[in-house]
């Protein structure tokens, strides 16, 4: 079948070395017009430099708020079949372990119900479904959930879909069970994360250790990011071997050469806090000193581990610009143990929400309130004693919103005795 | 049950979550979860995982589009069954990671994937340059500045070499948003590609009282530029323009301000961001460029300046350095210089928090 739309720029897109999403489409579009047209629009967006959909409309399936984004194109009179596009988040099981059948099958409703089209995944972490009309969502969602066993995931001012890193499925450094982590989330909150109740969006990020693939740290309200409190362990053996260059310094990241390891200038002169020494045989640690920056380990992983003792820093704020501008996530509890069943987080999640939802603006989000209210106000809400591990320095404006209770007598004054002290 | 469209409450099922993650674990990874002790990178793209019992799990990394077609996904479930008994994974910056127990079926892998052309570059471990995040520009976004798709795949297609090798200084990590939301949140990449606004939103006067929350289009301004007003006989907002600093968050409220413009619009870049805590703490990215055109198809600005960036801090930067570390330590002034960069007034911040970023110092590099 030849394609309706004559795609000349677009096309350009399918010369090169990396995966063309042209290709792929085009190869769809000869039996599905959705996708014909939906390249037909893309190539208009080329000529015009412009966009063309339209703001999202309400559309969703019976009883959920969020995890369907209602889409129209601009130009229905040149592209019907996309005239209504409508995206479904499916959440995606934690860490993105796949077993092929279950993709197949959603492959399968996908090219029934859909445009065949896909983000694998989006950037939360959905299988994002791009594109079908609204007398499709109820069918869609009553296949995945009978049939695939599968759930939407959110969207709009709810809690979004929880992620976290591949963890202890996978890695030797997670100091958390990162998937039981977000599944407890994903499970416990389900209200939260299907019908919008919260000022704006709200967002979980749990990464095994201070490496933090999944950037929690930048892109979660709440960052879940593993750490251990006791010494990092050492294989002095392994150690000497990496400077005999019998092992492959970084785990290969540099390439798989073998060659001896500077230790001085590649380990110990990059350590943040100089916590380490190396004697020629052994390497000492100061543990007491070390920040856990994971800099010796990731440059020696055959030799140095993260200790025992281990459990999560729970940040809270990060956000992209969008009002106030960027946020990382500040630190909160330096240390929890995190352990099912998890009492102490929820108990911090409930006063974290209950303050949120109270004082929180229509589309402000977690870290903007406490910018605007003060940390001091979020602490209290949540019943978190202040700790220098929160700041980077105290602070040095004089400034300071005391509390009557903070001072013998409260706010109420004398001012005849005062006058009795002081003439006016 | 089949599902019946005129009774959609029949059997209907509700809040049962994700599939619970150990569901689609291979069974080396359920036996071995929690006693993992070490990794190494045998070549780029592929990894070894070493248990404590013994066991060996590869890992055969391949890039992906993330806009793929069920045609895509059925031929990566054919590879799945065919080397992997069906198990596999997507990582956080859309690469699909084939999961290997027999060590014989590694090599027939790799040269299956190699034979398939372009669709499945085997990379991004390491210090290369891995799959870029990005979000869903003009395939089907509202509010975009550019597109995603396209620029990824130009981008990609220039730096290719570094996506299948390790021979960067440190990895880099390149990220893309269409606009200031940033659903993809590129502020702490080695190097963000950002789409921007340039002229203010005109107001369509006729339909802002129908298709907007008035209170909540003058809430929406950061600098409070907008105001109720009546146009006419139409209730309308007015729009200080000289203090729109073009977020495009009113146009995200209020449909009736178009803001995207085939001229305004296009792309900042960004360097220097990190989120990973190893050796200095993360860090934003900063301004670089604050404005190319958007030049579909191939984005030959962008391409250039990214590639540029690249180069130089993969000739300059020590190992083990970031971008934010290198440019951290050889000063900005040098970054400029070695780039050839305009520095411009657009790279001096006057929004919140802008004099923490002014240089109150004497120590400088002439």
């Amino acid at each position: 079948m030849a394609l309706k739309h004559k795609t000349p720029m677009l096309d350009e897109l399918m010369k090169g070395p990396w995966p063309s999403f042209v290709t792929d489409i085009k190869r769809v579009a000869e039996r599905k017009p959705q996708c014909d047209d939906i390249l037909g629009l893309m190539e208009l967006s080329y000529k015009d430099r412009e966009g063309h959909w339209k703001h999202g409309g309400i559309v969703g399936v019976f009883g959920y708020g969020g995890g369907v984004i209602g889409r129209y194109c601009d130009r229905p009179d040149l592209f019907p079949n996309v005239a209504h596009f409508h995206t479904m988040r499916v959440n995606q099981p934690a860490s993105k372990f796949y077993k092929t059948d279950v993709l197949r099958k959603l492959c399968d409703i996908w090219e029934e119900k859909g445009s065949g089209l896909f983000n694998f995944h989006g950037s939360t972490g959905d299988i994002i479904l791009l594109g079908t009309t609204t007398d499709q969502l109820e069918a869609i969602f009553y296949e995945l959930t009978h049939e695939l066993g599968m759930d939407l995931g959110g969207s709009g001012s709810n809690m979004r879909t929880p992620e976290g890193c591949v963890g202890r499925a996978r890695c030797e450094w997670s100091c958390l069970d990162t998937q039981d982590i977000v599944y407890d989330i994903t499970m416990r909150y389900q209200d939260e994360l299907h019908r919008p109740a919260f000022p704006y969006k709200f967002k979980f990020k749990v990464s095994g250790c201070p490496n933090d693939c999944v950037a929690a740290i930048a892109r979660a309200d709440c960052s879940i990011i593993g750490t251990w409190r006791d010494k990092i362990r050492i294989d002095q053996e392994a150690v000497r071997a990496y400077v005999g260059g019998e092992l492959v310094p970084h785990g290969g990241a540099d390439g798989p050469e073998k060659r001896p390891l500077d230790i001085q200038a590649e380990v110990i002169d990059k350590c943040p806090t100089k916590c380490m020494e190396w004697d020629g045989k052994n390497l000492k640690i100061w543990d007491e000193d070390c920040v856990r920056c994971m800099h010796c380990i990731n440059i020696m992983p055959r030799a140095l581990r993260p200790g025992e003792d281990v459990g999560a820093t729970i940040l809270v704020g990060s956000k992209a610009p969008i009002l106030e501008g960027a946020q990382l996530s500040s630190v909160i509890i330096p240390f929890m143990k995190m352990e099912p069943p998890y009492e102490e987080f929820h108990e911090f999640v409930g006063k974290m929400w209950d303050w949120w939802m109270e004082h929180g603006k229509n589309r402000e989000r977690l870290g903007e309130l406490i910018q605007r209210l003060g940390m001091r106000e979020f602490l209290r809400a949540t019943d978190v004693k202040p700790d220098p591990r929160m700041v980077n320095t105290p602070r040095y404006n004089p400034y300071i919103f005391y509390d009557p209770d903070d001072v013998p007598g409260g706010w109420s004054r004398d001012p005849k005795a005062y006058r009795e002290r002081h003439q006016p | 049950m089949p599902f019946d469209p005129n009774d959609i409450m029949k059997d209907r099922l509700t809040d049962i979550g994700p599939p619970k993650y150990d569901k689609f674990f291979p069974p080396i990874v359920k036996e071995n979860y929690g006693k993992w002790k070490y990794h190494e990178i045998l070549e780029p793209g592929v990894l070894l995982h070493v248990s404590e019992t013994g066991a060996k799990l590869y890992s055969v990394r391949v890039g992906t589009a993330r806009l793929v077609t069920v045609d895509y996904i059925r031929e990566v479930c054919d590879i799945a069954d065919k080397y992997c008994d069906g198990y596999l994974r997507w990582t956080t910056r859309n690469n699909i990671e084939f999961l290997i127990t027999d060590e014989s079926k590694l090599r027939p892998l790799i040269e299956d994937l190699k034979s398939r052309g372009n669709w499945f570059p085997i990379g991004g471990t390491g210090a290369s340059i891995t799959n870029i995040v990005h979000t869903q520009g003009w395939i089907h976004c509202h509010t975009p500045a550019t597109d995603s798709s396209g620029i990824v795949k130009a981008v990609m297609d220039e730096l290719f070499e570094y996506f299948g090798s390790h021979k960067l200084p440190a990895q880099v990590r390149i990220a893309l948003a269409c606009c200031l939301n940033m659903c993809g949140a590129v502020h702490c990449s080695d190097i963000a590609i950002l789409g921007v606004h340039r002229k203010p939103p005109f107001i369509e006067h006729e339909r802002v009282q129908n298709v907007c929350e008035i209170p909540l289009v003058i809430a929406s301004c950061p600098t409070a530029a907008i105001k109720p007003k009546k146009v006419g006989e139409y209730k309308s907002i007015e729009i200080n323009e000289a203090r729109c600093m073009f977020c495009g968050n009113c146009y995200t409220m209020c449909p009736a301000l178009p803001i995207a413009d085939q001229d305004g619009d296009g792309i900042a870049i960004w360097v220097g961001g990190k989120v990973s805590n190893s050796r200095v703490p993360p860090m934003f990215s900063k301004l670089a460029i604050p404005y190319l055109p958007n030049e579909p198809p191939r984005w030959p600005s962008t391409v250039k300046a990214v590639k540029k960036i690249v180069e130089i801090y993969a000739s300059d930067a020590r190992r083990y350095e970031r971008i934010g570390e290198w440019i951290n330590r050889i000063g900005w002034e040098r970054f400029f210089e070695k780039t050839g960069f305009e520095f411009r007034h657009e790279h001096i911040d006057d929004y919140r928090l802008a004099m923490t970023t002014w240089r109150t110092t004497t120590q400088f590099k002439f």
